[in-house]
């Protein structure tokens, strides 16, 4: 599984495209929504954490979506399938990828979503955090098992939101309203049926997604 | 074929092609009849009220209907068999249908009861990611390389979703109870006190449930029917 992980970082070293990608649309996004809202409304920092879910989706989408267009198109999951390893190992490690290569964007969407918002740092950044893990890997989670799908259908850009986003419903919702609680100076503990949410949840995709892997990757 | 032989005996076609149909509208012109001419009008809400009798029995029905996906779909996945991903297949068309009902008939209540056509409250929301899911189900399996695969695809969508449905359901419902609506979610179903409104009620449910029921085996039957007709297709392309 490491080996396998180390390949797709690797590979992100080198071409730097999947992170590229993250950026770009989550800093888009970001932009975007920044403008939907009216800069001057007292009532903007309700639209904060909206505002960053919708990045960490958006590009998220994408980033997920390019982890197996490469493997399809050089025939390398053929390869990685003919491997002796089990098929759930191998989804553990594109979804492990797919969760580090989210979090890293968010090193650079997080700043800047607080420069657009105005938010100063705090013990609330570390919390925004927090919630921030969990909700990316439930993403990652059932984004790369839709990934997996999607990718072999026709308009596969179209499929994987449309098959992804429903089911990456609670942990929009789950994260959206922790961030807003924690960014308007609640603590962990105020929010914590949320958080126990978005940790199941994180949990239920991970076991569906390793158990049903290999019937997605299937010839 | 060996799965479909269970079910091939004279007397159950007969009844399920033949007289379940005549049932059904039997049932549904029973049910017009109540909802129309026998119940009386709900006293706070007025006529509008009378929807309600045909938008409970598809809600009730859609969901039902997710999960009969998804048992099919584990069957499907697990033991194989063709006769369970045609039944997979045809429960999320029933469902879909039902569940484009509700979303239709919801609002043309809610306009004038509520004042607004949509609230994002908890069972309304979940209908909606639920008719997604339906949608995403059925596309999968058109956009899918092949019909093995679109089967595959689906069924592993069929079961994430109808584990998803309750989840959502959970954190709609929280999320709305932390900013309480304006207005408040009516209750289906309880406060009918009138004998008459209960019974027509039931009468819809079972109309719906007919409905349903013949509407699954119409579309069992087509699917094996244009299953067979591929076969035969094969069969002749390999005796050329």
């Amino acid at each position: 599984m490491l080996a396998i992980l180390l390949k797709d970082y690797l590979i992100e070293l080198r071409t730097k495209e999947t992170l590229a990608a993250l950026l770009t649309l989550g800093v888009l996004t970001l932009l975007v929504l920044s403008f939907a809202f009216d800069p001057t409304s007292e009532l903007r920092p309700l639209a904060a954490p909206g505002t960053l879910w919708a990045a960490v989706v958006f590009s998220g989408v994408l980033a997920v979506n390019r982890s197996f267009l490469a493997e399809r198109d050089n025939a390398c999951l053929q390869g990685l399938l003919l491997c002796p390893i089990d098929r759930g190992t191998i989804y553990l490690a594109k979804a492990a990828a797919n969760f580090l290569f989210m979090l890293a964007a968010q090193v650079v969407l997080l700043p800047l979503f607080m420069v657009f918002f105005n938010l100063t740092p705090s013990g609330a950044l570390f919390r925004v955090c927090l919630v921030l893990v969990l909700g990316i890997l439930g993403f990652a989670a059932a984004g790369t098992l839709f990934a997996a799908m999607s990718v072999r259908t026709r308009a596969r850009e179209v499929m994987l939101p449309l098959l992804l986003l429903p089911i990456v419903m609670p942990v929009l919702i789950g994260g959206v309203v922790a961030s807003g609680a924690v960014l308007a100076g609640k603590g962990l503990g105020e929010v914590q049926q949320w958080m126990q949410l978005l940790v199941v949840y994180d949990v239920v995709l991970l076991v569906v997604g390793w158990l049903a892997f290999e019937y997605a990757v299937e010839e | 074929m060996s799965d479909d032989e269970s079910i091939r005996s004279t007397g159950f076609r007969h009844i399920a092609n033949d007289v379940l149909p005549m049932v059904v509208l039997a049932a549904m012109i029973a049910a017009l009849w109540a909802v129309f001419l026998y119940v009386p009008s709900e006293a706070d809400q007025g006529v509008v009220q009378r929807i309600f009798y045909f938008h409970l029995p598809p809600a009730i029905g859609t969901f039902v209907m997710i999960f009969l996906v998804a048992i099919a779909s584990a069957v499907y996945l697990w033991r194989g068999g063709v006769f369970w991903d045609r039944l997979a297949q045809a429960s999320a068309e029933v469902g879909l249908l039902f569940c484009s009902i509700v979303l239709t008939v919801g609002p043309i209540w809610a306009k004038p009861i509520w004042g607004t056509w949509w609230t994002w409250d908890a069972r309304l929301t979940t209908t909606l990611i639920l008719w997604m899911i339906y949608v995403a189900y059925l596309v999968v399996r058109a956009w899918a390389p092949s019909r093995e695969q679109g089967a595959r695809y689906a069924a592993i969508l069929g079961i994430v979703g109808a584990i998803d449905v309750p989840i959502v359901q959970r954190s709609v419902y929280w999320w709305r109870t932390i900013h309480p609506a304006v207005l408040v979610t009516r209750e289906g179903g309880h406060g009918l006190q009138d004998p008459r409104m209960q019974f027509t009620l039931i009468l819809c449910f079972i109309a719906f449930f007919l409905l349903g029921a013949w509407l699954l085996w119409v579309r069992l039957e087509s699917g094996r029917v244009h299953d067979e007709a591929e076969a035969l297709r094969m069969r002749l392309a390999d005796a050329r």
